[in-house]
C-alpha cells in the first residue's frame, strides 16, 4: 500500500518526474553514536534505496564504518548476512599498493554489524565518502541484496576504496537500517537516503 | 511563493530536497566535445555550479572519443588557483577481456595508473583506441568538494575500448589532499584532443 512518502514525493509529472528522491538527510552534530533510518523511510515505496556518505569523520582512529538491518517487527539490528569484501589501496608515499579480497572483513551467515570500510583515520582532514544501495527491502519472497563502494583516508596516509556486497538472508521485510563506527562516535559528515523510482 | 508545479499539480515540493521536477539528481551543465583540448567545469562560469549548493556531484562521460590512438582519458582538479593541479593520491584497478576470448582475461591493480601525492592527472581509462567506433564512457562521483575541513574523495568507473580490441572496466578512487575547496574539474586525454563526446554534470541535492 502506498505510504505518505510515495504519495507526496512519487509524483510522475506527466512522465517527467524524478528518479532519485531525497527521503532523509542525517547531519552529524559532532557526537553521534548511531544513525538510524527507520520504518518511515525504508518502506515499500521504492525498489531501491541509495545512501550517500559525505565526509564521515570518526572520533576514534582506526575504526570501521558499519551498518546492520532490522526486519519488520524485530527488535535489534542483528539480521543474518553473508557478505563479500575487497579493496584497492595505495599509500601516499607510493610504498605499497594492493587489490585483494579480505577474508577478515566479510561475514558468513553472521549477525555482526557489517563492515563497509577498512580502518578510517581520525586526523582532522580524514574521513570516508561513498555510496550504498539496498534493493527491494520490502520483499517477503527474496533475500535482500545490498552493495557499497566507500573510499576512505587512513591514519597511515593512504587511499582505500572498499567494495562490499551481500544479502540479508531473510524473507522478512527490512524496514530499518543503522550506521555506526565500530568504536567511538561519528563526529562529522552527512548520510542521505534517496528512493530510486 | 507557489511555483508552476505547485499550482498546476496542487503539489508542494519539500523545500531544499528536490527540484521542480521532483528529482534530486539535477542536471547542471552539458559539455560536448568537438576537437577539444579539454572539457572543463568551473564554478561560476558558463552556468556551472560546483560549490556547497550540492553535497555530491556526478559527472557522466558518454562516448568520449580521442583524436589520438592509445591514450588515457584523465581528470584533474582545481583547488583555488587557476591551475588544475590539486595534490592527490589515487588507487586504480581494472578488468580486461579481449574480443578473441584468449589474449586477455584479467583483473589487476594498475600501478601505472595511480598517483601518490602528485599534482598530475588521474587516469580514468587506459590504452583507449581511436577507431571510428571506439570510445570510453563512465561516471565520476565527487564528494563534498566545498569542504574546507576534509580531503575531497572521488570515485570513478569507466568502460572502454582498448586499442587492441579489449574491453576494459576501470575502477578508480582517490582524494585531493587539500583542505581548500575544489571549484573546477578538467577532463582531457593524455595526448591529443577529445574528438567527440559528451560530459554531463549533475548535482545531487
Amino acid at each position: 500500500m502506498a505510504n505518505y512518502n510515495a504519495i507526496r514525493y512519487n509524483h510522475d509529472f506527466l512522465g517527467q518526474g524524478g528518479s532519485l528522491v531525497l527521503l532523509s538527510t542525517f547531519t552529524s552534530d559532532g557526537s553521534d553514536a548511531t544513525v538510524t533510518f527507520g520504518d518511515s523511510i525504508i518502506t515499500d515505496a521504492y525498489d531501491e534505496y541509495l545512501f550517500i556518505f559525505n565526509s564521515i569523520h570518526p572520533q576514534t582512529d582506526g575504526v570501521f564504518l558499519t551498518c546492520q538491518f532490522n526486519a519488520v517487527g524485530a527488535a535489534d539490528f542483528n539480521e543474518t548476512v553473508t557478505t563479500t569484501f575487497f579493496q584497492s589501496y595505495h599509500k601516499e608515499n607510493n610504498s605499497s599498493t594492493e587489490l585483494a579480497y579480505s577474508t577478515s572483513d566479510d561475514q558468513a551467515q553472521g549477525t555482526d554489524f557489517i563492515r563497509l570500510t577498512a580502518t578510517v583515520g581520525s586526523d582532522a582532514d580524514q574521513c570516508a565518502s561513498g555510496t550504498m544501495r539496498l534493493y527491494n527491502p520490502s520483499s517477503t519472497t527474496f533475500v535482500k541484496h545490498f552493495t557499497s563502494e566507500v573510499c576512505i583516508t587512513q591514519s597511515g596516509d593512504s587511499i582505500m576504496d572498499l567494495f562490499v556486497g551481500g544479502y540479508i538472508n531473510t524473507t522478512a521485510a527490512i524496514d530499518e537500517i543503522q550506521f555506526k563506527m565500530s568504536g567511538g562516535e561519528i563526529q562529522a559528515g552527512t548520510i542521505q537516503v534517496f528512493g530510486v523510482s | 511563493m507557489a511555483n508552476y508545479s505547485a499550482i498546476k499539480y496542487n503539489f508542494n515540493l519539500p523545500t531544499g530536497t528536490t527540484n521542480e521536477s521532483g528529482n534530486s539528481l539535477e542536471l547542471i551543465k552539458t559539455l560536448t566535445a568537438s576537437s577539444s583540448a579539454n572539457l572543463t567545469f568551473v564554478n561560476g562560469a558558463s552556468d556551472v555550479v560546483l560549490d556547497a549548493t550540492y553535497k555530491t556531484y556526478l559527472f557522466k562521460c558518454i562516448n568520449i572519443h580521442p583524436a589520438t590512438d592509445n591514450v588515457a582519458f584523465t581528470i584533474n582538479f582545481r583547488d583555488g588557483g587557476t591551475d588544475y593541479d590539486a595534490t592527490k593520491t589515487t588507487t586504480f584497478f581494472d578488468a580486461g577481456h579481449s574480443e578473441d576470448d584468449s589474449t586477455v582475461a584479467s583483473l589487476a591493480y594498475d600501478t601505472g595508473a595511480d598517483v601518490a601525492q602528485g599534482t598530475g592527472v588521474a587516469r580514468l581509462s587506459r590504452n583507449q583506441g581511436n577507431g571510428n567506433d571506439e570510445s570510453c564512457s563512465g561516471d565520476v562521483y565527487l564528494f563534498n568538494p566545498s569542504s574546507t575541513t576534509f580531503v575531497k574523495h572521488f570515485q570513478t568507473n569507466f568502460q572502454g575500448y582498448d586499442r587492441n580490441n579489449i574491453h576494459y572496466s576501470g575502477f578508480g578512487a582517490g582524494y585531493c589532499n587539500v583542505t581548500a575547496a575544489i571549484d573546477g574539474v578538467q577532463f582531457a586525454f593524455s595526448s591529443g584532443n577529445i574528438d567527440s563526446g559528451t560530459i554531463k554534470l549533475y548535482g545531487i541535492l
